[in-house]
């Protein structure tokens, strides 16, 4: 085989995304030469400019607990230090209760987030009408999680590049990666990049390289608003969220909006399994914005811009896969993260380095390795 | 003779002719800020189709309207920033 001229680093990094970003970051922290390789031309381009951006930490498990609170603990130090294009916005999340039913399911989580040290406070009806005046009355009530923000995450993973190059990397545009080995990477041109390991960070496209793994994409459509500054004050989620978000086989749409610091709105959520096709899909559009308008009557004169979708890295027990990869010493992945990459992006890198590293982590890393059993969970 | 009605502009009464573009009437009102981009340049209807939205103006309350593509009614309310 012809084999054009090679490098060599210490680490490649394949995919640009936020959670490659942060990978590439924290590994040239640690003083490894590190290549990221995006195929691309520029940082950010898959899930990570398709999702919403908010930095949640959720209760739906006590794994995903765990890496989604680790993780904003890291958040909120890098946010000292993050360019205003990052937008980060620490404008708490507020989870929508209905009616009663849902009103209850607000108590089990403040007592969830209240255990574990997480600042939680439960509004009533009225109190929440005074929080997001623009909400249909006569809504049951909401759980502040104020320590909940956003980012604008092609920004966010183009600052972690810029950092993880001026300590010790380097990135490869334009490069698609088509075979990963123990010794390294071969890119389409035929280039042969030496490293003494490669993690791969390419989301829902990670089964291209890695194809045994238990990963899917899910498809979400999103949209985004002219500029209504204070129309939205928090992240809003409705209560039926997570209900919706974790059917592993219906369509469902849920109420989901969050304020930029332009003023825009995005307005979502949407999820699809078995969809290939990345063009928006009108019906599915037309449910999202109905369910959003259902809770947020206003949304309806507000002028849209833009609609667009992605794709989710989906797993069956809805944690992501940080760690090793079975089988193999000097591959690594980092993919399966569903909504919460831009979450957990900054955790996800600290664990896989912490193993990479042979260092003690903060939290057990065992709940994400890859070569954990599904079946345990589904 | 075309029917008269009366529109507010920034608080001004203005009487101008039914059946014409909230642009059209703002443009003989002399504004020529219909709008303040997001970069601070003033901004006024261009393509006058609906296309460009250049030319968004607050009416009745609700922002970013699309002035060329909305005819004026006896009370409305418009205001340019």
């Amino acid at each position: 085989m012809d084999t054009r001229e090679s490098s060599s680093f210490d680490a490649v990094v394949v995919g640009a995304g936020i959670v490659g970003a942060a990978c590439a970051n924290e590994l040239a922290e640690a003083g490894l030469r590190v290549a990221i390789c995006e195929q691309n031309g520029y940082v950010g381009g898959g899930a990570t400019a398709a999702g919403m951006g908010h930095l949640a930490v959720m209760d739906d498990s006590d794994a995903q607990f765990a890496l989604t609170s680790y993780s904003q603990s890291l958040w909120r130090e890098l946010a000292r230090e993050l360019p205003v294009e990052a937008e980060y916005l620490a404008c708490g999340a507020l989870w929508v209760a209905a009616d009663e039913e849902e009103l209850s399911e607000v108590e089990r989580k403040l007592r969830f987030y209240r255990n574990r040290n997480i600042p939680a406070q439960i509004l009533d009806s009225k109190q929440l009408a005074e929080a997001e005046p623009n909400l249909r009355a006569g809504l049951a009530g909401g759980l502040l999680l104020t320590a909940d923000s956003v980012c604008y995450p092609p920004c966010a993973a183009g600052y972690l590049i810029k950092r993880a190059i001026a300590t010790s990397g380097s990135i490869l545009f334009g490069k698609k990666v088509t075979d990963v080995s123990e010794s390294g990477v071969r890119l389409e041109d035929n280039t042969f990049l030496a490293a003494g390991l490669t993690v791969i960070a390419t989301g829902a496209a990670a089964v291209r390289l890695v194809p045994e793994i238990d990963v899917h994409p899910r498809k979400g459509h999103l949209a985004i608003t002219d500029r209504y500054p204070g129309f939205v004050r928090h992240q809003l989620i409705e209560l039926g969220y997570l209900k919706n978000a974790h059917s592993t086989t219906a369509d469902s749409v849920a109420f989901n909006v969050q304020p930029r610091v332009t003023g825009q709105i995005l307005i979502g959520s949407s999820r699809q399994f078995g969809v290939e096709d990345a063009a928006a899909e009108g019906p599915m559009l037309s449910n999202m914005l109905a369910r959003a308008i259902e809770y947020m009557p206003a949304i309806a004169d507000l002028s849209t811009i833009r609609v667009w979708t992605g794709f989710r890295a989906a797993t069956p027990d809805n944690l992501p896969l940080i760690g090793a990869r079975p089988g193999y010493r000097r591959i690594y992945l980092a993919t399966g993260h569903e909504g919460l990459g831009i979450s957990t992006s900054l955790a996800t890198a600290r664990l896989l380095a912490d193993e990479i590293l042979g260092r003690a982590s903060t939290i057990p890393r065992s709940p994400y390795e890859p070569s954990r059993s599904f079946a345990v969970h589904a | 003779m075309p029917e008269n009605v009366t529109i507010e502009v920034n608080g001004s009464q203005l009487p101008v002719a039914a059946g014409m573009s909230v642009a059209t009437a703002l443009f003989q009102a002399g504004e020529f800020r219909f709008r303040v981009s997001a970069t601070g340049q003033p901004r006024a209807a261009l393509c006058g189709m609906g296309i460009c939205f250049e030319c968004r103006v607050t009416i009745d309350g609700q922002a970013n309207c699309r002035s060329c593509q909305i005819l004026v009614r006896d009370g409305m309310v418009i205001c340019t920033s």
